[in-house]
């Protein structure tokens, strides 16, 4: 075996993962910074999660446990892919509860448990600048950020604010890092906003389509951006998960028939089946065991 | 009391390559005065125009500005940052086309409201009730507040530009071709509305024109340019009525008589 050609470990060469870490260790002394990187091909296509699995990879060692989701669940076919990839390139432990992972992808949504000291959350990100849809030119949004110059994504919340009454965006909801960078939270409904203040957990941003790397040390002050006269909130829900009765939580809606028939369970599979495990029910959950056999 | 200068220009010269932009300009702006820069296209107004905002770094000479500190400050010695909010805040610039200066897509109130938040404005209600004032007070209706300026017409989209870079109090406005394409009854509105203005805020401002109807109507003083440079310069009315140079006279006695 050892004539033949082989992935390295985590398939990035090594010069590949020392130049994305040097980036990432610039996004960390610079929170909330975009620090360009030369983002390489990947064996997936671009909006599939190139950044943060070149992140991933540039930090994964051989006693990592890993855990993917996309929109929370560990189940989805971006989540299984990315996982069945780390686990063929470098035979890493994969997990699906939250508390044993050392290392967490994601894809738009922050794990209901509290994340510690010691784990990492990566993000995919599809367009690292916020202000891209009010600046079209590069040239001229860096320059917004050098200056510190954040009018114009009131801008935006003003806008929100007269056609719709209140604050309308939902997810991707700009958020300004330690009182000077604004920074996009990649699409994570704005429900997660408030995690990402004082994490203890580092959190590292993958965008490789648009070749940016940024970072949120652990225990950096993360602020929405709101008006005084319109504070920002998150998203709240009528009734608990149907499957575990947590409330509090992120619900997705799911469609049960054509008939108008429809559930909201909790988006963190991982979360709501320890709750089921714990014995918590849904008024439309089964017991885990029961749902087993 | 002692006035001085909001602007000393000095020996103000910008070259493109071997040609000439404009060249040794030299001139002083006071307080609540408003000149006109004349002349045909291609003489240098508009080069002046950028140099003196700081749109274009000239080749050589110097604009000093009086901020609000007292202090003189020389333009192209500021920082970025300086500079940028220099723009956002005591200053205003008139664009020709109002597309270049609006924000297409916003609406109207988020508009003239941007500065408001670029300077920290965080009142939601505030910032609204006073774009809805700046727009009554440039004639548009505040019940179009929540329009598109893509919606408006071209009169209104000038009202609207204007209204937009008045809002933080600016002390000085530059302003170029501000009546530009628009149909003479809608010029002679705007006009009137930036004569009132100027003398309610007593603003300085700089207008660019080819139009002397204009230069007449708005400016105190103004300034003849050809080739880049400035041939004559006085007070309008005097210009006008008495035009010295060859060049200034074939201008005055240019304007169409109906």
């Amino acid at each position: 075996m050892s004539g033949l050609a082989t992935y390295n470990f985590a398939y990035l060469d090594e010069q590949t993962k020392r130049m994305i870490r040097r980036a990432i260790l610039k996004a960390i002394a610079i929170p909330g910074y975009q620090v360009p990187f030369a983002s390489r091909e990947m064996p997936m296509p671009y909006g599939w999660g190139t950044g943060g699995v070149q992140v991933t990879a540039a930090i994964l060692g051989p006693s990592d446990v890993l855990k993917v989701i996309d929109q929370g669940a560990d189940d989805t076919t971006n989540a299984v892919s990315i996982r069945a990839f780390f686990q063929k390139v470098a035979n890493v432990e994969v997990t699906t509860r939250t508390k044993e992972a050392t290392i967490i992808q994601t894809r738009h949504r922050i794990p209901e448990e509290k994340l510690t000291e010691g784990q990492v959350l990566v993000y995919q990100v599809p367009i690292p600048e916020p202000l891209r849809f009010l600046e079209p030119r590069e040239t001229e949004t860096r320059k917004m950020h050098a200056l510190s110059e954040y009018g114009l994504m009131h801008v935006k919340l003003y806008e929100d604010i007269a056609r719709n009454g209140h604050i309308a965006t939902t997810y991707a909801y700009p958020v300004k890092v330690e009182g000077r960078y604004v920074m996009d939270p990649s699409p994570t409904p704005k429900f997660d906003n408030p995690k990402m203040h004082m994490s203890e957990a580092l959190q590292l941003f993958g965008a490789g389509r648009e070749k940016r790397i940024y970072a949120l040390p652990p225990f950096t002050d993360v602020v929405s951006l709101d008006f005084d006269d319109h504070p920002f909130t998150v998203q709240s829900f009528e009734k608990p998960c149907a499957l575990c009765g947590a409330e509090g939580v992120y619900l997705d809606e799911v469609v049960l028939d054509d008939r108008g028939g429809r559930m909201f369970v909790c988006s963190d599979t991982d979360y709501c089946e320890d709750r089921r495990a714990q014995g918590f029910l849904g008024d439309q959950g089964v017991p885990l065991k029961e749902a087993a056999e | 009391m002692s006035v001085e200068p909001l602007l000393k220009v000095n020996g103000l010269t910008k070259m493109y390559g071997a040609r000439i932009g404009c060249a040794d300009v030299s001139f002083d702006l006071w307080p609540g005065e408003v000149l006109a820069i004349v002349g045909e296209s291609g003489s240098g107004k508009t080069t002046l125009l950028s140099c003196l905002s700081t749109r274009l770094e000239a080749t050589s000479g110097s604009v000093e500005y009086h901020m609000r500190d007292g202090a003189y400050r020389e333009l192209s010695r500021l920082t970025e940052a300086e500079r940028r909010f220099l723009m956002r805040t005591d200053w205003g610039f008139v664009h020709q086309n109002p597309a270049d200066g609006l924000r297409m897509t916003v609406s109207a109130g988020a508009n003239v409201g941007e500065r408001l938040m670029a300077i920290g404005h965080r009142r939601y209600g505030e910032i609204r009730e006073a774009a809805s004032d700046w727009l009554s007070r440039v004639e548009i209706s505040p019940t179009r507040i929540d329009d598109q300026p893509r919606a408006f017409s071209g009169g209104m989209r000038q009202r609207l530009q204007i209204a937009r870079n008045l809002i933080t109090g600016p002390r000085l406005v530059f302003m170029d071709e501000p009546t530009g394409g628009l149909d003479v009854s809608v010029q002679a509105r705007l006009l009137d509305l930036v004569r009132g203005l100027v003398h309610d805020l007593g603003l300085s401002a700089i207008v660019v024109t080819h139009d002397l109807a204009v230069a007449r109507l708005l400016s105190h003083r103004m300034m003849v340019m050809k080739d880049g440079h400035v041939i004559e310069q006085g007070l309008t009315d005097r210009v006008l009525d008495d035009p010295r140079e060859p060049y200034t006279q074939l201008l005055v006695s240019s304007i169409l008589q109906v």
